[in-house]
């Protein structure tokens, strides 16, 4: 325990400045949870943040700055230019890139930790036990390693994936349930073997067995899961990341760190659980089902019979006329940047006495809120957005649904097909509207490579091509008509 | 165990708790910059990268140590920036 009376000043007012940084994170987390108030809590808890910077750097005391001036300019420098040259559509992979930076960190200052941390070799309890000042938590090294090293690899398989840098559909390896047992027991056995070992050659080398097998344990893992998932994984590998911070707090006996750490922590578990109660399946499937790639058959686009397909001209016709209107928006509104054309033609809408109103589908696009992100960008009035439960009965009152660049999410087969596997997800009730029109580049499957029953429809119409142009020309034929 | 290890437990516990009462009602349109937010957050690791870099391990634990805090930098400076951005973007509609 610390004893208040034997701190020195520096240590005192370090130890103030991160109570209330703490205070400070906390509220701010809290404050991101309201829409008025988001902005100033993310400032608070950069803020919170700087002075968490702040103080370290009082408790530290005289230091060598230089190699710590090298990493904060670099790092800045490249973080900012990042984060102002990132398009909107982009954010997701962005988030991805910015987490596994952050996983990796901490497993660096565990690796150092350990490595110049000056720890005899101590047995098992002792190890787990840490100590004073200058000792490390043996546990708490290991586990900072493993989960910052999979937190790293993951995050860049899944910013590959959303980037399509690589192919988004689920890539499974032969025995890929096998080898990740493989790995995971060789990594439990070399962590404990670790923790045992601690200090010295030998407990370095397996560190480095760890810490390498956790970096190839990241890859397998993500790699099996499906694009349309990855909301699911980056969720999960942001919760990973702030644990790994934690760890690294137990390894460091730094309280600021644990507290963090774990806020993330708990963050991240929370939105993983919201976005897989809205597909209506378990983490466990997420992780482990290799979704829609067992299907074989049932995706190609020559099975569809009795499609109808309109021109953007029909389309504006019937908009015309249309009381009310639905658009229901997915990641194809993203990659077409469709989201200021779709507020224009929602403009001259309304003008003509229409009521607009926008469904999101929880898992919509590639992040939770992906789409109300990209509809806010375009001024879309928060009051027009839906959640899917508040709007789902409202369908069959509806004139006109405007599809673009959703798919899985409007597919009525996950509600009937039980040989589906999209069966169970909760969807979009589009095809209870009186017309439908999907804007979509081609008849191909959408991310989960599943056919989707609703353009069989007898009141859908495909209007093919690029999500922005099509809705361009809708508006130009509303203007001259 | 010794106290601090322990201690270490307890905050972790209730540090646990509290996160997920902070973000258990938040609405749909707020996930993505909650989830970027909390992201930069997670960049705290940067006061164990300081540690490191600053410390007296030598020449390579300073190398290690500056790798650290330029990634830890990298998700702060960026995920803040970033969530900053998404923001801005709920502010601007009339």
């Amino acid at each position: 325990m610390l004893a208040i009376a034997t701190l020195k000043l520096n240590e005192l007012l370090a130890h103030f400045g991160y109570i209330l940084s703490i205070l400070m994170f906390m509220f701010g987390i809290m404050m991101m949870g309201r829409v008025k108030t988001a902005k100033n809590g993310n400032r608070l808890a950069a803020l919170a943040m700087l002075l968490a910077v702040v103080a370290q750097l009082v408790q530290m005391g005289k230091i060598n700055p230089l190699w710590i001036v090298i990493g904060l300019v670099i790092g800045g420098l490249i973080g900012a230019v990042a984060s102002i040259k990132v398009q909107m559509t982009q954010m997701p992979e962005m988030v991805a890139l910015f987490n596994g930076s952050g996983g990796l960190a901490s497993a660096l200052v565990a690796i150092a930790a350990y490595a110049y941390g000056g720890i005899p070799p101590q047995p098992l309890n002792r190890a787990l036990i840490g100590g004073a000042s200058g000792d490390v938590n043996g546990l708490a090294v290991m586990l900072s390693i493993l989960i910052g090293c999979v937190t790293f690899t993951g995050s860049i398989i899944a910013f590959l994936k959303l980037s399509e840098k690589m192919s988004g559909k689920p890539i499974l390896l032969p025995g890929r349930h096998a080898l990740n047992i493989l790995l995971a027991v060789l990594v439990s056995v070399f962590t404990a073997l670790g923790v045992w070992v601690l200090g010295g050659g030998a407990g370095l080398a397996l560190l480095v067995l760890v810490a390498l097998i956790a970096l190839a344990l990241g890859v397998t893992l993500v790699i099996p899961i499906g694009g349309g998932d990855m909301p699911v994984v980056i969720s999960l590998l942001n919760s990973y990341s702030g644990l790994a911070a934690a760890m690294a707090g137990f390894a460091l006996n730094s309280q600021v760190l644990i507290v963090s750490g774990s806020l993330v922590g708990a963050a991240g578990l929370i939105l993983t659980q919201i976005m897989c109660k809205a597909m209506n399946r378990s983490l466990a499937n997420v992780m482990f089902g290799g979704f829609g790639a067992e299907q074989t058959s049932g995706g190609g686009k020559s099975e569809y019979k009795n499609v109808k397909s309109a021109d953007p001209e029909t389309a504006a016709m019937l908009m015309a006329d249309a009381q009310t209107m639905v658009v229901v928006p997915g990641y194809g509104m993203a990659v077409a940047q469709a989201q200021h054309a779709i507020r224009e033609l929602a403009k001259i809408l309304e003008a003509k006495g229409c009521n607009v109103r926008y469904a999101i589908h929880p898992v919509a696009g590639r992040m939770p809120g992906h789409m109300n992100v990209l509809l806010a960008e375009a001024n879309v009035p928060y009051e027009q957005l839906f959640e899917m439960d508040q709007i789902n009965d409202d369908f069959k009152n509806t004139d006109v649904v405007l599809v673009i660049g959703a798919n899985d999410t409007v597919n009525p087969a996950a509600k009937t097909d039980k040989t589906s596997p999209l069966y169970g997800m909760p969807v979009l009730n589009v095809e209870e509207a009186k017309a439908v029109f999907t804007i979509k580049r081609s008849l191909g499957s959408g991310f989960a490579g599943v056919k989707n029953e609703l353009f069989e429809c007898p009141n859908n119409y495909m209007v093919y091509g690029d999500a922005r142009k099509v809705v361009e020309e809708i508006i130009k034929a509303l203007k001259e008509g | 165990m010794t106290g601090e290890v322990l201690m270490g437990f307890y905050t972790f516990v209730l540090a646990c708790v509290a996160g997920f009462q902070l973000i258990n009602k938040v609405p749909p349109t707020l996930h993505t910059p909650l989830m970027s937010g909390a992201n930069a957050i997670s960049g705290i690791t940067i006061l164990g990268a300081l540690v490191v870099a600053g410390g007296t391990g030598g020449l390579a634990a300073h190398v290690i140590g500056m790798l650290a805090v330029l990634f830890a930098t990298v998700n702060v400076v960026g995920g803040f920036m970033v969530t900053e951005r998404m923001l801005k973007m709920f502010g601007s509609k009339k």
